[in-house]
């Protein structure tokens, strides 16, 4: 069976600029997937490859082995993207209904409404719901068509905390059904809570593909602060960290041996307080991955 | 599927006021201000009444109308909101959405006609054989369909917030220049000279040959007229189409 969602060796070129450098990343059924990068890393552009919204300049993009422009892959898809627009003048529950019908085995619609948690705006015309609750329906009709694969783009771009966490409980859900899911967010938090699989994507290249765990691992192991009012650069020359931040006396290491890094601290006669030994999160590796 | 998108594109429209109260009462309040006050004069050098003539007049005027705006302002509008992106990223076949428009368009100027009529009948005192109603009514409708593709050529040149300025600029003026709402002969004679070329004018000699005016031409020829803009138009508007493809799409 061919993989749900495929890039091979693909590019993209817009004029000059070169927004993907040949990407191959292999989406199979059952992947719960994020595709983090800085702005302008090339996650849309590969979105849009795969659904067919753009063409490869070179390489390929294949939705279930076929072209992301059939019809028949694209009827197992659903799509929340980024800045689209849905007619202002349509109830929810008829532009649910409308979504619905483009599938072949839609959901219920008070289903798809109340998975986006929608119940309460389903007779209010699109132009009265908040951006909030916009961004719920295009949640709702993203998973009306009850699809093998759901492709979310900044999904909770523009949300608040609270907003954030409960539309990833909504995500959450769908992935509980054993669904496939493809997301791209610069949330780091999103992506651990979520993903199995972290793409991480950088000025076009893919730089790491991997579980959240093994990218935490991989960058650096733990992370070390401490407070020291009298340290100057020399002390941590040749030390085996990867990343330093010194932020008005705190300090914080990246590294893979926290006892080395200390001993040398110390046979070097650096005075330390407050010291905190703690593993490194996803974002502290997501930094230290792409930083130029 | 395609019943859904045509009453969602019905909707669309009906909900805009501007759109439709202005296609389907505009026509109405011209002709009870133009039409019903010499409705009873005849036509010079005929027996028609200048109420049956305005009735032919506005009919071609407000189905045209229909087929330019809801087009044109549809689809700069959808441009502009990013809606095209969203639909595109469905299984929904772009022939469905063409055809759903078309529906919803032949819809909303049938029911100009089935507010015009009545009126025109009433109000007028309009009485035509059966047979020249429908012969009216029809030709009106397939002779729109040129229009369908100037719609949709403005729709997809002009921007979401420029549309409905572009189409009066085009639209309010050629129906005048071609004697939509004042005879011809009224008009300077440099527009009369420029009138006999336009796709609204063809279309008009189709709408007052309906209903017994006599014509120069035999009517082939205006049926041929708007084939050619018909295919011009069309032309035009895959080009447009074709060029924002590769602009946003490729």
């Amino acid at each position: 069976m061919p993989p749900a969602a495929e890039l091979i060796d693909a590019t993209k070129k817009y004029g000059e600029i070169e927004a993907l450098k040949g990407v191959t990343i292999r989406i199979e059924l059952g992947d719960v997937v994020a595709m983090l990068g800085p702005n302008g890393a090339g996650k849309t552009t590969s979105i849009s490859l795969l659904l067919g919204l753009r063409k490869p300049s070179s390489g390929k993009a294949l939705l279930f082995g076929l072209e992301p422009t059939n019809l028949r892959a694209r009827s197992r898809v659903g799509v929340m993207l980024q800045e689209s627009g849905v007619p202002a003048m349509l109830k929810v529950r008829e532009i649910v209904d409308l979504f619905r019908s483009y599938y072949p085995k839609p959901m219920p619609r008070e289903r798809a409404i109340a998975m986006a948690g929608l119940e309460e705006k389903a007779n209010a015309l699109v132009k009265e719901l908040s951006g909030g609750q916009r961004q719920r329906l295009y949640f709702a009709l993203a998973v009306c068509g009850d699809p093998e694969v759901l492709f979310l783009d900044e999904p909770t771009v523009g949300m608040d905390v609270e907003g954030r966490r409960s539309f990833i409980e909504r995500i959450a859900d769908f992935v509980q059904m054993g669904r496939t899911v493809v997301l791209t967010t610069h949330y780091l938090e999103e992506a651990d809570q979520l993903a199995k699989r972290v793409i991480v994507i950088d000025r076009g290249v893919v730089i790491a593909d991997a579980s959240p765990q093994e990218i935490k691992s991989r960058v650096a192991g733990r992370r070390v602060r401490f407070v020291s009012p009298a340290l100057n650069e020399k002390d941590l020359e040749g030390l085996p960290v990867s990343a330093v931040t010194i932020n008005d006396h705190r300090v914080q290491l990246l590294t893979n041996q926290p006892e080395g890094v200390l001993r040398d601290l110390f046979r070097r006669g650096v005075e330390i307080s407050e010291l905190e030994v703690a593993g490194a999160d996803l974002e502290e590796a997501f930094i230290v991955m792409t930083r130029h | 599927m395609l019943l859904r998108q045509t009453w969602a594109e019905f909707l669309k429209l009906w909900r805009v006021p501007a759109f439709s109260a202005t296609s389907i009462f505009l026509p109405v309040v011209f002709y009870a201000f133009i039409g019903i006050g010499q409705a009873n004069q005849t036509l010079q050098g005929t027996h028609v009444k200048f109420g049956a003539y305005f009735l032919a007049s506005m009919a071609v005027y407000s189905v045209a109308n229909v087929m330019i705006f809801s087009f044109g302002i549809s689809v700069a509008a959808e441009r502009g909101m990013k809606m095209d992106l969203l639909m595109r990223a469905t299984p929904l076949p772009p022939l469905v959405y063409l055809l759903s428009r078309c529906i919803t368009a032949i819809v909303f100027a049938a029911l100009t006609l089935a507010v015009l009529f009545p009126f025109a009948y009433i109000a007028g005192g309009v009485r035509l054989d059966t047979s020249e109603w429908f012969t009216l009514a029809y030709r009106v409708l397939l002779g729109s369909v040129p229009f369908i593709g100037l719609g949709f050529a403005i729709g997809y040149l002009s921007g979401p917030n420029s549309a409905i300025a572009v189409i009066n600029l085009i639209y309010l003026p050629t129906a005048f220049a071609s004697g939509l709402f004042f005879p011809k002969q009224l008009l300077p004679q440099i527009i009369q000279n420029i009138s006999s070329y336009l796709p609204l004018y063809r279309f008009g000699q189709l709408g007052w040959n309906a209903i017994g005016v006599p014509t120069s031409e035999s009517i082939a020829t205006d049926w041929l007229y708007l084939a050619g803009y018909g295919v011009l138009f069309f032309a035009i508007a895959v080009w447009a189409y074709r060029r924002e493809e590769s602009r946003k799409f490729s």
